[in-house]
């Protein structure tokens, strides 16, 4: 067991909490940064889909799991980035550039869909950047002249100051060094009196406003920095695909970033990154399991068989997600033999209808 | 110049008139209260003192400014902090988190040296971290500075809750029902500290309560309401002693 | 004129659809996206029923609303039950969860697969002539049948002692646990009219659409209408149905391509935007 004792108001704030975190961080980091020499080039593509899919989740965990805005509409988000990234490239602009572009527009876009959201709440939020994700799909399909239409655009691999990254090494450094930036960003984000008012926002509304929180500008920088995060991933999901059209940002892909966040654990920071491994992992799980598949059954089905039951199964048995899985195992151990079977139950609530309160 | 001044404030929803030219003065450093039975309308005029809803008649002024000319976010500016009825406190959040969100109105950093998080933001953090220390100390908070809101018990979250509102600093602290659902220990912590408030920290107390003993021990002045009306006004005893006010609660003589 | 009657009709389907919608939102305040599957799931009942197994037309229709109401109630108590009480999203999330599973079962199920079936109907091709104007039959029976299905169930929320049951679950579980009634078993079976409602859509959508294992997308159309209309009102979801139906098929005629698909996402936003709680609704107040 490990007692930590307040000494002084810094350890409240450093990320670093205590020892272990150190060792295990570091030992993590050292692993990633040596994945090159120890993976092989099909773990290395999925590695570089976990880091894409975790600067989204990054993105989406803060608007979704932090500031409690449910967004079904993320995937305009990612097209939004993955566009801006494509057309830039194309005009010549160097990748610097580009990447603080496609973040930047895809802020102001996060503006526009949290338009919305400073007058609705629950579900009217969600269908409206439902609504949203789907206008913008179809912008992009319409608008013919800027992005292609359903010919789609095709990339160049970056370069960066003349220096192309062609290899799967040099575009894994890339992305794991945005996650690492992306990640302590948001870590910042939370420790500090703005991720505090995004908390407060998701749990009262009216106790925030009353605490000072302005409740529109809040929530506007809720979007603007979610979309941000994800117009980040965007681009980077368009270097690594080398080729994107409307197709790849349909409703389908919100529904794939929003269980992303719900598998992971909302309300951590580490269920992004989770979820976003699990999800990328899931595909290969299922070709091995479709060789098990009896005669008669058609094996397209099964994976949406499987991915609905999965999150079906998480949210009723494991509501925090892998990373609560994660806490839960860890706390036993800590506190062997102390643990209680009912340290992490959640209390039986009632539904009382938000309509006539 | 008048600290806190309520001017013939008026609601109505739909066809119910909740509050009904309702006037009162609070001085700077008294503690103010106001009784009525239930649905008298005095959760009502708090709610409309934090602008949650808009009033259709009269005014409130705040140190001579008008308060309806702000919006509802900018009250806690201003110096003004309540605390809820129904407990409504970040629940997924530790007490230590609740608190620092009060301290919202101090902050100084903007968005950008947050995403960085520079020296200056580290500086302002762990002022506002002593700030609350402050509070924790004074409310005897220490026990459950890490522990998750949701947790805790009814009478730890009215604490909480109190605590939250005088992070802000305020210079005029609105108390809807502070005693209510606690035992007699709890009602006496709660009276030592709303003295103390008063005393000490030179904040203004205006409070909804039900509790006369808290009441008599604690206010310098009462404001009786029922159905929305002003009734009585005057000292504790004043008041309690009114016919209107005895007929209120209890009704007539037969 | 023309137009119009097509867009009525196909906006009885969505009005069919946001009609189990609301029906599910007004018991349990939870809003079900697997809808448009369940509808499809129905289909295909009455695809087995007709095609397969051969009977005539209207024990299709019985057998089809049977089964998907026992579906229904099926999904309520394995899924929804152990997730009760809990936040509005969670809930959103398990009935995506849900549909992704309907499809999927749908698709591996031999002899349904992924083909596109035909289920015949009683009027498939007459057309009535009235003073020139084409008016299929086939329209005309969508519309008539939604309208009995409409005063069946108005009746049986404002008289039966089950519909007044299910309004009070819908606004305080707790007071309706408090009052005697069983509000899972409630549940269920709002859960089983709503799916029934569903398969209703399903074989009315059948001729115009073919049985398909997506079909279940137009279920997404349904939001819009169900918003419209107002969530939680039954004679909403119903108007708001139409009003889609009749924006779409006037979009598709008079805006230029493309228009089509997403003038019920952009009505939906007007609607949210201007008038939240839509033409029947009721607004919320959180009272502190």
């Amino acid at each position: 067991m490990r007692f930590i004792f307040k000494t002084d108001y810094a350890q409240d704030i450093r990320i670093v909490k205590h020892g272990g975190h150190l060792f295990w961080y570091g030992l993590l980091g050292a692993v990633l940064l040596a994945a090159p020499w120890w993976a092989s080039e099909y773990v290395m593509s999925q590695l570089h889909f976990i880091c894409i899919y975790s600067i989204v989740g990054f993105g989406l965990m803060i608007l979704t799991g932090f500031t409690g805005q449910v967004s079904l509409g993320h995937a305009a988000f990612l097209a939004v980035g993955a566009y801006t990234e494509a057309l830039m490239q194309a005009a010549g602009i160097p990748f610097g550039v580009s990447i603080a572009c496609a973040a930047l527009f895809s802020a102001a876009v996060g503006v526009i869909i949290g338009l919305p959201a400073l007058r609705l709440k629950g579900i009217y939020l969600t269908i409206a950047t439902l609504a949203l994700g789907v206008i913008v799909e179809e912008i992009i399909t319409r608008w013919h002249k800027l992005t292609g239409g359903n010919e789609g655009k095709h990339l160049k691999p970056v370069e960066i100051l003349g220096w192309k990254l062609e290899s799967d090494a040099e575009f894994y450094y890339l992305c794991l060094a945005l996650t690492v930036i992306c990640c302590l960003a948001c870590v910042n984000l939370l420790r500090s009196p703005t991720g505090r008012a995004f908390v407060a926002i998701r749990d009262s509304e009216i106790s925030a406003s009353c605490m000072g929180v302005h409740l529109a500008k809040y929530k506007t920088m809720s979007f603007a920095v979610s979309a941000a995060l994800t117009g980040i991933g965007g681009a980077l999901y368009a270097h690594k695909l080398a080729f994107i059209s409307p197709e790849q940002f349909t409703l389908f892909q919100s529904i794939e970033l929003l269980t992303i966040v719900i598998l992971g654990g909302i309300g951590f920071l580490h269920g992004a990154v989770l979820g976003a491994a699990f999800i990328i992992v899931l595909p290969q799980l299922l070709s091995i399991a479709k060789g098990w598949l009896p005669e008669g059954l058609a094996p397209s089905g099964l994976q949406a068989v499987v991915f609905g039951l999965i999150l079906i199964l998480f949210i009723i048995f494991e509501p925090l997600g892998l990373y609560g899985r994660w806490l839960k195992v860890r706390t036993y151990f800590e506190l062997f033999p102390f643990y209680r079977r009912g340290m992490f139950r959640r209390q039986k609530s009632y539904m009382k209808s938000e309509r006539l309160r | 110049m008048s600290f806190f001044k309520v001017d013939n404030l008026g609601i109505r929803f739909g066809g119910v008139v909740a509050v009904d030219k309702v006037s009162f003065e609070v001085k700077r450093g008294e503690c103010y209260t106001i009784i009525g039975p239930n649905g008298a309308g005095k959760t009502t005029i708090f709610n409309l003192i934090g602008l949650i809803y808009p009033a259709t008649s009269g005014k409130i002024y705040f140190e001579d400014k008008e308060l309806t000319d702000f919006a509802p976010h900018e009250v806690a500016n201003l110096g003004i902090a309540r605390t809820f009825q129904n407990i409504e406190l970040f629940e997924h959040a530790t007490v230590l988190q609740n608190l620092l969100i009060g301290r919202h109105r101090h902050r100084k950093t903007s968005l950008w040296q947050e995403l960085l998080f520079t020296s200056g933001v580290r500086a302002a953090e762990l002022a506002q971290r002593e700030a609350v220390e402050k509070v924790i100390d004074f409310l005897e908070l220490a026990k459950v500075r890490d522990s998750l809101v949701a947790g805790l018990p009814y009478g730890v979250r009215k604490v909480v809750e109190l605590g939250r509102a005088l992070a802000t600093e305020p210079k005029l602290l609105l108390l809807d029902e502070p005693s209510s659902g606690l035992n007699p220990e709890e009602t006496d912590d709660m009276a030592f500290w709303i003295e103390d408030i008063k005393r000490h920290l030179g904040v203004t107390v205006l409070m909804v309560e039900h509790d006369m003993n808290l009441v008599s021990r604690v206010s310098d002045r009462v404001l009786a309401l029922n159905l929305g009306k002003v009734i009585a006004e005057g000292t504790p005893a004043e008041v309690q002693a009114h016919p209107a006010v005895i007929e209120a609660y209890l009704g007539k003589a037969a | 004129m023309q137009l119009l009657l097509a867009g009525v009709a196909q906006g009885c389907v969505y009005a069919l659809v946001a009609l189990g919608f609301v029906l599910i939102y007004k018991a349990t305040e939870t809003v079900n996206f697997a809808q448009g599957d369940l509808m499809m799931l129905g289909g295909f009942f009455a695809l087995t029923a007709s095609v397969i197994m051969g009977w005539p037309y209207w024990a299709t229709i019985l057998f089809a609303v049977a089964a998907m109401a026992a579906v229904g109630m099926l999904i309520e108590r394995v899924v929804l039950r152990p997730v009760l009480g809990q936040p509005a999203f969670t809930v959103v999330m398990i009935t995506i969860g849900v549909g992704y599973v309907v499809r999927g079962i749908v698709t591996m199920v031999p002899g349904w697969g992924t083909e596109t079936y035909q289920i015949p109907t009683p009027f498939s091709e007459d057309v009535w002539n009235l003073g020139g104007v084409i008016l299929p039959v086939q329209q005309f029976m969508v519309i008539g049948m939604t309208a009995a299905l409409c005063v069946v169930l108005y009746a049986f929320f404002r008289f039966s002692t089950l519909g007044v049951a299910m309004q009070a679950t819908s606004q305080n579980q707790l007071a309706a646990y408090y009052m005697g009634i069983p509000v899972r078993r409630v549940n269920m079976m709002i859960w089983g009219l709503s799916a029934g409602v569903a398969a209703f859509a399903g074989i009315l959508l059948a001729p115009v659409t073919f049985v398909h294992s997506n079909m279940g997308f137009i279920g997404l159309k349904a939001f819009p209408a169900a918003v419209v209309g107002g969530f939680g009102s039954v004679p909403g979801a119903i108007v708001g149905g139409l009003i889609i139906g009749v924006v779409e098929a006037l979009a598709g005629f008079y805006l230029p391509e493309g228009f089509k698909d997403v003038a019920a996402y952009i009505v939906v936003l007007v609607v949210l935007l201007v008038w939240p709680s839509g033409i029947f609704g009721e607004t919320g107040r959180k009272k502190v």
